[in-house]
């Protein structure tokens, strides 16, 4: 079974996102690395960009698939992950660590409480996590 | 309703394995074990194992065998000799591409055709609209496991196992002899560009002949190979892959296959419309291009210059052993000189790449 860390809030389409004080870190979980293998792309929006819950911020790409990136929470673009690109198997070795993709400032305070919690993705994950 | 997927011999070894099985050509496979790249990097630096006993094997034998497969295939057969292997075509009337193959000289009058997994059905009508005379046709495909040995610990690892001196077989030749006790046809072929061997065996023995392998491999860091790697390797190599390269849209001239058309041997399928193509000249070729940044570019995307539409990506993929973002595409032929800058269209953006030569990998296959 994958790794899911207590402490973070996920989406269904397996991104993982952090409170860090009024920040949203963002990341793909361990489950999402392992299904995509091999990470060999990943486009990043800018910072500045505004992102919108449920909507694509980005794509990542393995040997044989094309994946969306979907925003856990909407907001602001306040910083990026400039290792990714050059360095995308880091979403495969580190996907909770140094493989982040983006922080969010949000711009809701309610989005958070509708991603999933750590029990609430593993039990998701176990119904097969689509 | 759909049609269940089959299941090789190896199948309960690759579920015990851990691979991800997914679905091809009707076929229940598996398509990595631990990572394309590191199984992609097994075989260019030691050895991995293929299961590819997925793919059609069809005999044909009597006085019109040789007859029959002069008319069906697009290669000269009449310069088989037993022992001999060559690559081949199957082609429409108007040159586009029933199935690419590789035809066995098995006997004086015996040959068997060697075609790809998810072509077996349409393969096996179209030979048996065409069957010539006196030549009898079986579909050996159900009872024939297949494994490529491929890498440059390969020819060790079988010469081991074997009851005969594998070194003496020549590239595109073959022998029968026995591994790790199991009877086997042992060719030296593959679709990775490294030197290695592809053995077919009884269904029923495949399982054994694979862990013997396995086991006897080891210390050579041998690796089970998935589809994915598989692919990889190949489009290092630009060999066409039917489905994503050629079929019956693309003919077998512009396709780059042109080596194995022979219109000097006589009267094949296809053969009229290719030569009328070969005298005109060619509207596209598939060539091998580079991406300048990293950016993968996938089948069916458009390839343009100056922003105008000229082509086709057809295969592409981050190729591990070049470490660059490499495709095949079929462009204008007076865009296809290496050299030639190109953009390919990834997600509505322009990304630079350029025509570059082939293969992408150098090839160490073993020269007859």
């Amino acid at each position: 079974m994958a790794n899911v860390p207590k402490d973070l809030r996920y989406t269904r389409e397996h991104e993982w996102a952090r409170q860090e004080g009024d920040r949203v870190r963002v990341g793909i979980t361990a489950y999402a690395q392992e299904q995509l293998g091999d990470v060999v792309f990943v486009e990043l929006p800018k910072v500045g960009a505004k992102v919108v819950a449920s909507k694509n911020f980005g794509v990542v790409e393995s040997v044989k698939a094309v994946s969306d990136l979907f925003a856990p929470v909407s907001g602001e673009v306040v910083e990026i992950n400039g290792e990714l690109p050059n360095k995308p198997e880091t979403v495969n070795q580190d996907p909770y660590g140094k493989g982040w993709m983006i922080v969010v400032k949000p711009s809701s305070k309610t989005e958070w409480d509708q991603l999933l919690t750590a029990p609430q993705y593993e039990e998701f994950l176990a119904k097969g996590g689509h | 309703m759909a049609t269940p997927l089959k299941r090789t011999p190896l199948y309960h070894a690759h579920v015990k394995a851990g691979a991800r099985m997914v679905p091809f050509g009707g076929w229940e496979m598996p398509v990595q074990y631990t990572g394309i790249v590191e199984e992609h990097r097994a075989v260019r630096t030691a050895v991995g194992l293929f299961d590819v006993s997925h793919m059609g094997e069809f005999d044909v034998e009597g006085p019109g065998a040789l007859a029959a497969l002069q008319h069906l295939t697009t290669n000269d057969v009449a310069s088989l000799q037993p022992g001999q292997i060559q690559y081949s075509v199957l082609c429409y009337p108007n040159g586009t591409v029933v199935d690419d193959l590789t035809v066995y000289r098995v006997g004086d009058e015996r040959y068997m055709l060697t075609v790809n997994a998810g072509n077996i059905d349409k393969d096996w009508a179209w030979v048996n609209e065409h069957p010539g005379k006196d030549a009898r046709w079986r579909n050996a495909s159900e009872g024939t496991g297949l494994i490529a040995v491929q890498g440059p610990k390969a020819e060790a690892l079988v010469g081991r196992l074997a009851d005969r001196d594998v070194t003496a077989i020549g590239y595109y030749r073959f022998a029968r002899g026995t591994v790790a006790g199991v009877p086997a046809l042992i060719s030296r072929t593959g679709y990775t560009g490294e030197d290695g061997f592809e053995l077919y065996a009884p269904a029923d023995h495949t399982e054994k002949l694979w862990s013997a392998l396995m086991e006897a491999g080891r210390a050579d860091g041998v690796a089970p190979i998935g589809l994915g790697a598989r692919d990889t390797l190949r489009l290092e190599m630009k060999y066409a892959l039917y489905g994503n390269d050629i079929d019956d849209s693309t003919n077998a001239l512009e396709a780059g296959l042109g080596w194995v058309v022979k219109p000097a041997k006589g009267d094949f399928i296809g053969k009229d419309a290719l030569e009328k193509i070969r005298d005109e000249g060619l509207q596209r070729k598939l060539v091998g291009i580079e991406m300048a940044e990293r950016a993968v570019a996938r089948h069916g995307y458009p390839v343009l210059k100056d922003g105008r539409g000229v082509g086709v990506v057809t295969s592409g993929s981050y190729g591990p052993a070049v470490d660059k973002y490499i495709a095949m595409a079929y462009v204008e032929t007076a865009l296809a000189a290496v050299g030639t800058a190109l953009d390919v269209e990834i997600r509505g953006q322009a990304k630079p790449a350029r025509v570059v030569k082939t293969p992408f990998y150098p090839s160490r296959v073993k020269k007859a």
